[in-house]
């Protein structure tokens, strides 16, 4: 069976997949992938199923040496200079990737999958948790990840030679994203002058910004009252405002409840692109309708839905 | 039973009942039975139930049923679990960082906080935040303290915290906001245990100060 040995694990590489959407109960968030989408599109140019187990690499240099020959594919930010096209990778060859110049985060999908062990359900890395993944943590020089049997025929290496991404699904780091947003449940707590601040000026990503989200700092964003909340739901996307009056951007990682309240929520499909910023990226926020965002998604599965019936034309 | 819904982001929702756990834990049972369609999670929180759709689209469908769902007869669910569980707390400062900040708020010596903290009967109200988080409610009043304005970046595991009138126990590292006043021995959450979470919705909870040596050799 086919392994992966990771000579360098970069400043922070997991395994990760679709994640565990079921378990907020007991307190497990949903985790998986940051942008899910680039992971499903990647697995999908190697041949795999959009649940296998994939690379997340947050930043570089990675290098990894393949036992045999693998196809590989990069999404996301540009950890590799065939991004949204797949690779063939030789026996004994190693892969490089670097860090990205812009945005934070790249999917590297290999043919066969990570074969690590389902826990509750998912083969994610939950750092917080300690489990999924290698162990419940980021990987290390020397790992040994086992790769899957590939489900595809040799053919489709040649096959999919010429097939990609389309660009914006393959690289989705922009240094300055608007990120769009529908209102969150307590939008109408906030002053006049904060709803018009966060939607009219930027915020800068601080330091603080990781897998669970990231502490932005501009206009603070003041409510007309300090009332404390009660925790309830939060959902990666979710912008809430801690007491100081600064917002903070959930992520994939984030919580299953919080107290804070809700200013706003990012869309599911531009989710992608929250998972791309890092320190000093200035975003914007653009209020849109959930009609718009519902529109929005449905045209993203449906474009998706004709991706996946043109890989399988190709490969078949 | 009085309910009202609102869109939590584009794919999920918040049903907002009443703050008796009675009520969260029949809303988010008779949401479970009703079986809506594109639904993929359901969590009881204080006053509130979070309903996960698949899409988009699938919360938009499922908003007009799961009022009506709501609007029929109570099921009559009875509250789970009513185990009682003992969780050793050392309320030394060495675990206690913010004993001070809760002593000037609540104007009670640090001992005082700990005997009045330890002396109330608890119960879960819901596990979330992290993994295996409890919320308890019975918090006294003399000890209720808003949160930090600036979370932590890392709170110790075990950490015993007050947030506003609530209290809970941090299982794992991760940030928080919550004022902390003491550390447990227990661990609070093991993905390899079954259940991986120690406590419950449900369950009744009562502290028990223990002393330094004590905590030092716990389970030892």
């Amino acid at each position: 069976m086919g392994k992966i040995t990771v000579l360098r694990a970069g400043p922070f590489t997991t395994v990760q997949d679709l994640g565990r959407p079921q378990h907020r109960r007991a307190g497990i968030g949903p985790g998986g992938a940051l942008d899910l989408h680039a992971a499903r599109i990647a697995n999908l140019l190697v041949g795999n199923a959009e649940e296998s187990a994939l690379l997340e690499v947050t930043s570089g240099p990675v290098r990894l040496d393949f036992a045999d020959e693998r196809i590989v594919a990069c999404c996301g930010a540009g950890v590799h200079d065939s991004l949204g096209r797949p690779i063939r990778i030789a026996p004994n060859e190693e892969l490089q990737l670097r860090a990205p110049r812009q945005g934070s985060r790249g999917w590297i999908a290999i043919s066969g999958g990570i074969d690590l062990p389902l826990v509750l359900g998912s083969r994610a890395t939950d750092l917080r948790g300690r489990f999924g993944g290698l162990d419940g943590r980021a990987l290390r020089d020397g790992d040994e990840l086992p790769l899957g049997q590939p489900l595809s025929h040799p053919d489709f290496t040649g096959r999919i030679a010429s097939w990609g991404a389309p660009a914006e699904w393959a690289r989705t780091a922009s240094r300055h994203p608007a990120l769009r947003v529908v209102r969150g449940s307590e939008w109408e707590d906030f002053t006049v002058a904060a709803k018009a601040a966060f939607l009219d000026k930027s915020y800068v990503v601080t330091a603080e910004a990781d897998r669970m989200g990231a502490r932005l700092k501009g206009a603070a964003l003041p409510r007309k009252t300090q009332a404390e909340m009660l925790s309830e739901a939060v959902v990666p996307g979710t912008i809430q405002v801690a007491n100081e009056g600064q917002p903070i951007l959930l992520l994939g990682d984030c919580q299953t409840i919080g107290g804070y309240p809700k200013i706003a929520h990012v869309i599911t499909v531009d989710l992608p692109l929250a998972a791309q910023l890092r320190p000093n990226d200035s975003v914007r926020f653009q209020a849109v309708s959930l009609r718009d965002a519902e529109e929005l998604f449905s045209a993203r599965a449906a474009d998706l839905a004709r991706f996946r019936a043109g890989l399988q034309l190709r490969s078949s | 039973m009085p309910f009202e819904t609102t869109p939590l982001g584009d794919s999920a929702l918040l049903v907002r009942v009443g703050d008796s756990l009675g009520e969260v834990v029949d809303t988010a049972q008779r949401l479970e039975a009703a079986k809506i369609p594109g639904v993929v999670d359901i969590a009881p929180a204080f006053a509130s139930v979070g309903v996960f759709f698949t899409s988009p689209r699938e919360r938009a469908n499922g908003a007009a049923e799961i009022r009506e769902t709501l609007r029929e007869k109570a099921a009559g669910g009875s509250v789970p679990g009513r185990r009682v569980m003992e969780v050793p707390v050392c309320y030394e400062p060495e675990y206690g960082f913010d004993l001070a900040v809760v002593a000037q708020q609540s104007q009670l010596s640090p001992n005082e906080i700990a005997l009045r903290h330890a002396g109330a009967a608890y119960q879960v109200r819901c596990v979330g935040f992290s993994p295996g988080f409890p919320y308890l409610s019975g918090l006294p009043k003399a000890l209720n303290t808003p949160r930090r304005a600036v979370p932590r970046i890392a709170v110790p595991p075990g950490s015993v915290a007050i947030g506003g009138a609530q209290t809970g126990i941090y299982p794992l590292s991760s940030p928080g906001g919550w004022n902390i006043i003491g550390r447990t021995p227990l661990r609070l959450f093991d993905a390899a245990r079954e259940p991986a979470a120690l406590l419950q919705a449900g369950d009744h909870v009562r502290f028990v100060a223990i002393t330094r040596a004590e905590f030092a050799s716990w389970g030892k």
